[in-house]
């Protein structure tokens, strides 16, 4: 064992999970209850009948401290950017910047009921446009809706309001083009929008086959979904000649905007010929993950596409009063009230932050330290798209599983001894052995090079010790999980008897 | 406040291992039209105090419903939510984490995840709930497109007066092609059978409503859920969590699937997002269910732990064959949730449903009381309801503004000359603010 910590932190790990809520506390135990009713209290049997509960909801029986170590015992398991290096490609896991947490918990933005009178929300109106004004220069594409709940969401949105756009136009079609290193949100929402997937090969360089793509491409293809730069972290040099071979059978070119941190304020995929872009406000708009979200997915489309944006959205009248409108052709509302407000706050806060040129520097400088990382790992990883990469990079374990048996699995749960979170593993699907890596730039050069040595670390133990390897991580809260008991006899809910 | 932490002389020898001449150069490979070329036309960035005076600003010149005395609802509501709920939502390594897909080290998040599905599991009667959706609207949606599924049937039917921006956000989908769907009894008090049986047939994939539903009133769900099953159709209930507490839950008149916005957990009203979806079904059909699922299992030295799972239904694994598209969820919104159930416990939860119901009923009689408002139905009803007023409802609800009074919602009818009056009662408001309501609106 001693051995086997020899390169992780001095600290005791933190023991894993200790009983549920429902197991603390006595059962009398409450923590808050409501003030004592000062209007007559209501005979429920007599008021709804029937309909009354005959069995009490089984619910945890705590007090607060029981709660709060609870929970903090949780939290010490868990593993956020405060924690340390998280190199999550395409999630652009950057710094959470505190005073947004602050922002969006401003009584005059949080005690905002969403039905009232546009006069009593004019700040928070204005908070919306100039988010959205600052996505439209962002992104090249003036009309924008904050409406969508996350990115998969705001595909949803834009792919709809592709489909409206064909069908006012008596030209409805069924096949969304997608090349095989799409995230996989792009084909399920292609599907969920009734349409059908037609995946296309990339090409040696890992960008789009031009070739491939016109030969997709018909006048039955509704949008063709990229991302750009792509999940290799390449910018598409033929990004221009893609869009234009799109627009000439009549189809829209839409921008997944998951990697949109790579190219703030030096290219805009409008620009580049796109239609359409959502934008996940919780990578490159610093807004927190939340463990899984909530996060936000504003998209943005061309001039041609805003009559069909989702309504209603926030607008300027002539007297510089602010309200609520439906563009003329909408697709309708994709969810209730206008958008997940709290992180449009977060995101605003961000915006104005770090402006016009901060904006860029976060660009370059996540370019950089990908770069950095990447010319870092060339030798001991295979870099199987060996050129200068955007925000993010993809080297391949082949070489280990080759030569030591070594899985980019074990190398990944090997980083957690190592106080790293591992890089996206297996994705893109077409790199084998994927460790698909994105520093950000918030992370410091100490951090960089941290990672680096831990990553040539572990291919050294992967050819001295490969058992070692295989059999991390040793120091995280649980050692590795039985997934395939976990979907073989699924335990989704805490019982009493333990069934 | 640009959080970027290099110097000149870092960046320099970091250009050298990269073997770049400068930072121009590593993006050559934008072709030159697809250059921006400018600056960004954007303002200049803050100092922190600049932009936290300037946000200040930007929310002072909003008047928030907490500052009023609000009867507001309409599936945002405004309820206590116990101090311990922020404080252990603002912990970042719940907040600052991501989606837990290398469980070693997500533990955390991912027990509270199973805890919220237990929770959710408790309240609504079902035997699985899953890590979040968006919000009610989305929920509701995908219980829909579920039910679409697991029957091959492409047809729904909305019953009662489900909110407005759900049926709206439900065709926007249906647009799609995937389902179709036909909405009834959208402007009464609560579905009627005739109506409801004449639009069922054997294509119907689900009977979906709502209960409280739009106007605050309960169905009859024994009726609705035996309608949908003479027909062989699911039948799908969204619900209001904290009502669970005193209301017997959809799962005893059979409902498949339930549904709700979970904001009243925990969550504040935020202009209403983010909020949470609450999804639950039954152990036959999760594996048509969307979304995440957390299920505990044993690591390697044989302890407890717990893993996302089930994930072959879900897009990073099935891409175009998934159930839902949705990847990020709402996973701190169900944290909160969590925390607010176990701080309320089932003494909380039932004493905050009461107390509801309670003030609800109070208002309710005193306005009636008044002559100026009348009751357009009288049906059973959690704790909002919907009254019509006598007079120009528009301008009331202004009038009541001036006096600090957020006065419902206004909904329009079909009736042009009588629009409704929907208050919501939460346990936060005080009898002297029900009684200063009345008679502030009875002196108009």
């Amino acid at each position: 064992m001693t051995e086997r910590l020899a390169h992780t932190p001095a600290k005791a790990p933190v023991r894993g999970p200790r009983e549920t809520v429902f197991e603390l506390g006595a059962s009398e135990s409450t923590c808050v209850l409501p003030a004592p009713l000062d209007v007559p209290d209501v005979d429920l049997a007599a008021e709804l009948g029937e309909r009354v509960r005959s069995a009490p909801p089984n619910l945890p029986h705590v007090t607060e401290l029981e709660i709060m170590r609870h929970y903090a015992h949780l939290a010490q398991m868990n593993f956020g950017v405060d924690s340390g290096c998280y190199p999550l490609g395409s999630c652009t896991m950057k710094y959470n910047p505190r005073v947004n947490e602050d922002a969006c918990r401003l009584p005059g933005f949080s005690g905002l009921h969403p039905y009232q009178p546009v006069d009593t929300v004019q700040g928070a109106l204005k908070l919306m446009v100039g988010l959205a004004d600052g996505l439209a220069e962002i992104s090249g594409l003036p009309g924008v809706t904050l409406q969508p709940a996350a990115g998969a969401h705001g595909e949803f949105t834009a792919l709809m309001m592709f489909r409206a756009a064909h069908v006012a136009a008596g030209d409805a079609r069924a096949k969304v083009v997608i090349p095989d290193t799409a995230h996989g949100t792009n084909p399920a929402t292609v599907s969920v929008c009734g349409y059908e997937t037609v995946t296309i090969a990339s090409d040696e360089n890992g960008c789009v086959d031009l070739d491939a793509l016109r030969d997709a491409l018909d006048d039955d293809v509704a949008a063709v979904m990229l991302t750009n730069p792509n999940t290799l972290g390449l910018f598409d040099p033929r990004i221009l000649e893609i869009t234009t071979a799109v627009h000439e059978v009549g189809a829209y070119a839409y921008c997944d905007g998951a990697n949109l941190n790579a190219i703030l304020g030096i290219s805009r995929p409008g620009d580049m010929g796109f239609d359409a872009l959502h934008i996940n406000l919780h990578k490159t708009f610093s807004t927190p993950h939340g463990g899984g979200g909530p996060g936000s997915g504003p998209v943005c489309v061309t001039a041609e596409l805003a009559p069909y944006l989702p309504g209603p959205v926030p607008v300027t009248y002539a007297d510089g009063t602010l309200g609520w409108d439906y563009p003329e052709a909408t697709i309708g509302r994709v969810r209730g009230f206008h958008g997940n407000f709290g992180v449009l706050v977060r995101a605003y806060a961000y915006l104005r932050a770090l402006g016009s040129e901060g904006l860029r520097e976060v660009a370059e400088q996540a370019v950089l330290s990908a770069n950095y990382l990447r010319a870092r790992l060339e030798g001991t990883y295979r870099v199987p798209y060996d050129r200068t990469c955007m925000h993010e990079f993809v080297v391949s374990g082949s070489i280990q599983k080759a030569e030591n048996g070594v899985r980019t699995l074990d190398i990944a749960k090997r980083l957690l001894d190592y106080g790293i979170h591992p890089p996206t593993v297996y994705f893109p699907q077409l790199v084998d052995e994927a460790l698909m890596i994105e520093p950000t730039e918030t992370e410091p050069l100490a951090s960089l090079d941290a990672l680096a040595e831990a990553l040539l670390l572990i291919a050294g133990e992967a050819a001295a010790n490969p058992e070692l390897v295989k059999g991390a991580p040793y120091t995280t809260p649980v050692r590795r999980l039985d997934e395939a008991r976990a979907a073989r006899t699924p335990d989704l809910r805490w019982t009493p008897s333990g069934d | 406040m640009r959080h970027i932490p290099f110097t000149c002389e870092q960046r320099a020898g970091m250009l050298d291992v990269v073997g770049a001449a400068s930072i121009e150069d590593l993006f050559t490979d934008v072709p030159a039209p697809a250059r921006l070329g400018r600056p960004l036309s954007l303002p200049s960035g803050m100092s922190e105090m600049e932009l936290v005076r300037h946000l200040r600003e930007l929310a002072a010149t909003n008047t928030p419903a907490t500052e009023l005395v609000s009867l507001a609802g309409a599936g945002c509501y405004d309820h206590y939510v116990p101090s311990v709920v922020d404080h252990v939502i603002r912990r970042p390594e719940f907040f600052t984490a991501y989606t837990p897909y290398q469980p070693e080290v997500s533990q955390g998040t991912l027990q509270a995840i199973y805890e919220y599905q237990t929770m959710i599991c408790e309240l609504t009667g079902m035997q699985v709930a899953n890590a979040s959706m968006y919000d009610g609207a989305t929920a509701f949606v995908e219980a829909a497109l579920m039910a679409c599924r697991l029957t091959r049937r492409c047809r729904v039917v909305v019953a009662g007066p489900v909110h407005p921006e759900w049926v709206e956000t439900l065709l926007t989908y249906a647009d799609s092609g995937l389902l179709t769907v036909d909405v009834v009894c959208a402007n009464g008090g609560v579905s009627e059978v005739d109506p409801v049986t004449s639009a069922l047939d054997y294509d119907v994939a689900a009977v979906l409503c709502a209960s409280p539903n739009f106007m605050g009133n309960l169905e009859d769900l024994s009726m609705l859920g035996t309608a949908a099953r003479n027909v062989g159709a699911l039948f799908v209930v969204a619900s209001n969590p904290v009502l669970l507490a005193i209301l017997e839950p959809p799962s005893a008149f059979g409902a498949d699937i339930v549904v709700g916005e979970g904001q009243p957990l925990g969550g504040a009203m935020s202009f209403g997002g983010p909020g949470l979806g609450f999804f639950a079904c039954m152990l036959d059909h999760v594996r048509q269910m969307p979304g995440r699922l957390v299920g505990r299992t044993l690591d390697a030295d044989g302890n407890d732990a717990y893993v996302l799972t089930l994930s072959t239904r879900e897009q990073h694994i099935r891409r175009e064959k998934a159930t839902s598209n949705i990847c990020s969820n709402h996973a701190l919104n169900a944290l909160a949730a969590g925390v607010h159930l176990s701080a309320l416990g089932l003494a909380g939860l039932t004493g905050v449903a009461r107390a509801c119901c309670a003030k609800a009923r109070y208002l309710r009689g005193r306005l009636l009381g008044t002559g100026r408002f009348r009751a357009p139905w009288d049906v059973a009803f959690g704790y909002e309801f919907a009254l019509a007023y006598d007079g120009d409802a528009r301008d009331m609800h202004d009038a009541m503004r001036e006096r600090g009074y957020l006065a419902g919602i206004v909904v329009e009818t079909d009736d042009e000359t009588e629009d409704l009056c929907l208050f919501a009662v939460t346990e936060q408001r005080t009898r002297e603010e029900l009684d200063g309501f009345v008679s502030e609106v009875a002196s108009l």
